[in-house]
């Protein structure tokens, strides 16, 4: 570490750097390069989802004619993007509320009531964070079978809920540790009860908390892949497909059907409601997530 | 006092019943599965030690598609590290240097928000995405190449084993990089601007300052970085999946879809309890051990 150490040269202050607008203008020129990459792939699926499978064809980088608001109906109501998209916010929902209810009610006990056992509980709980999913992936989808919830909406739910656990619980025990106790002492003594202390004042308290490990926890479980395709196959279970999986079928029929217009609408459908919630909330978004990944 | 242990038991119960049902329970299940030879057409299998394992060792798919792990181990955290600090230092130290100091650039939460883009789309989404701008008439890449001249260069990319690995780290690399810039170059903020000062002082070059201030800071990120870079390379199911499907003749085929289909459409759970064994072990030792090549001594500031 020679040069932290060194001390600063006695300089004369005559010598200042000169101004230098170059690093600048070639800062700006890479940045604004990789801002065109991340930007352009998602622009054309857009600006693909208003031409017609003859534009597309013909000139991939053309832009459409006309605004053919057409792609889009059809994608939502013929190839049934409403449909899993409507699936995905009820999953989402519930799963969303019974991780957040239940990771809160563990992590307040587990971070205020100290008892024989429970770093034991703590640590099953964080230890979650470490398995790869896929080692759980077959005995799940048995566990999920036999309790009959294979292709339903409700075991989807609980299973979300149940893999977003390790994260919430491990967040938020950190979280209320933080939490002063001088305010719990003052209810409990003016007679409030456990219930309600942490109803009515613990968690308004953590309402920081609680928003950032509910985004991680929103983008988690909305663009979960892996857990869908395994436990929402069988007889009839397209139906409650979610959106991730119902767009990957999309993809495969649309394109043995020649109908690219309705896969880009399709695809422009599911991206911009999380595009347009992010540009909302991304301070918010982006340190939940980086909360998320620096555990 | 009976009242704090009923509320203790009212608050720990569900979730903990949830967690060992769906969490706990499958991942202890996996293990003991792994030892059997249960085929999933019945309901009996027998108990057979570690003839999964030793199967595994001789089976060419596993061994196909470890490797492309293993180059995915190898290739996406450094090139996307080294893109993110490229980005998250222009970003943060990348403007003009004068009398008053180092500078961030002008319009730096523009990129910072707009790099961020595809960590919040969902994996599908990109995977169907790029799937489509790797077409070969219809799509975005092949439409540019021939826009600009280079008809040669357009080909049917996912359908040549000599490409569809590399246009999946591609999408890997693509889908990963904007985040890191964003967490690098928070940690970046936290730097005191006078260590460049007295850097550029020195005469320093911006290179320079970069290998032996800014990556010494960061490095505690970096080592976070890299380990959960590795995670993803150690999966990579779901883009392998939507974009290849492992093809064309497994030439983009990846340990995690081994598993799927060897369960899912083989119906050999036992066996593909074994792959998941075997990848939990692979994300372990790769943890440990990056964490303990990594280490090194903090800066204190």
């Amino acid at each position: 570490m020679a040069v932290l150490t060194r001390t600063r040269l006695e300089t004369p202050s005559v010598s200042t750097p000169p101004p230098s607008p170059r690093p600048a203008l070639l800062s700006h020129l890479f940045l604004t390069f990789w801002a065109l990459i991340t930007t352009l792939p998602l622009v054309w699926a857009v600006l693909s989802s208003f031409k017609s499978d003859e534009e597309i064809l013909t000139s991939p980088w053309s832009l459409p004619s006309s605004l053919r608001w057409e792609n889009w109906a059809r994608a939502w109501s013929e190839a049934h993007i409403g449909r899993y998209f409507l699936n995905s916010a009820i999953v989402v929902t519930g799963a969303l509320t019974l991780t957040m209810l239940l990771g809160a009610m563990a992590a307040y006990i587990l971070a205020r009531y100290p008892f024989r056992g429970s770093r034991i509980i703590y640590y099953a709980f964080v230890g979650g964070m470490m398995f790869p999913v896929f080692l759980a992936l077959v005995p799940l989808f048995f566990v999920v079978r036999n309790l009959g919830l294979l292709g339903t909406l409700p075991g989807l739910t609980l299973v979300y809920a149940a893999y977003s656990l390790p994260f919430t619980v491990f967040f938020l025990t950190a979280f209320f540790r933080t939490l002063p106790t001088t305010v719990a002492e003052a209810a409990m003594v003016d007679g409030c009860g456990h219930y309600r202390l942490f109803f009515q004042v613990m968690l308004p308290m953590a309402r920081p908390g609680l928003v950032s490990v509910g985004i991680f926890n929103f983008l988690f479980q909305w663009n979960q892949y892996v857990l869908p395709i395994v436990l929402m196959q069988g007889e009839g279970a397209e139906k409650k497909w979610v959106l991730a999986q119902g767009l990957t079928a999309l993809a495969v029929n649309e394109g043995y059907r020649g109908d690219f217009s309705g896969l880009f609408a399709g695809m422009t459908i599911a991206m911009l409601p999380v595009i347009a919630g992010y540009l909302l909330f991304h301070r918010q978004v982006q340190s939940g997530l980086a909360a998320g990944q620096l555990r | 006092m009976w009242g704090k242990r009923l509320f203790i038991a009212v608050f720990l119960i569900p979730p903990l019943l949830l967690y060992g049902l769906f969490v706990v329970s499958p991942y202890a299940q996996a293990f003991q599965i792994s030892g059997t030879d249960w085929s999933g057409l019945s309901p009996s299998y027998e108990f057979i030690g570690l003839e999964n394992f030793r199967r595994l060792l001789g089976d060419g798919y596993f061994w196909n598609a470890l490797r492309h792990n293993g180059l995915l181990l190898l290739l996406l955290p450094v090139v996307t590290i080294l893109l993110g600090l490229f980005f998250a230092s222009m970003i943060s130290v990348g403007g003009r240097a004068d009398r008053v100091g180092v500078h961030g650039v002008r319009g730096s939460g523009f990129y910072r928000v707009v790099y961020f883009f595809p960590q919040v789309l969902s994996v599908a989404i990109i995977g169907v995405l790029w799937k489509e701008m790797y077409a070969p008439h219809t799509g975005m890449i092949n439409g540019f190449l021939r826009a600009v001249g280079l008809d040669g260069l357009a080909m049917a990319w996912l359908g040549d084993p000599r490409f569809s690995f590399w246009c999946v780290l591609v999408v890997l690399i693509w889908m990963n990089v904007g985040f890191y810039v964003v967490l690098f170059s928070a940690a970046m903020q936290s730097i005191p601007r006078d260590l460049y000062e007295a850097a550029l002082l020195d005469g320093a070059s911006r290179v320079t300052t970069l290998v032996r201030i800014t990556v010494p800071l960061v490095w505690d990120t970096i080592q976070v970085a890299w380990v959960y870079l590795a995670i993803i390379a150690i999966d990579g199911f779901a883009v392998v999946q939507i974009i290849t499907d492992g093809g064309p003749s497994s030439s983009s085929d990846v340990v995690g879809l081994r598993l799927y289909k060897t369960a899912f459409a083989d119906g050999q759970f036992g066996y593909a309890s074994a792959i998941g064994v075997a990848m939990f072990f692979l994300t372990l030792t790769v943890a440990v051990m990056f964490l303990r090549v990594t280490r090194r001594d903090r800066v204190e500031l």
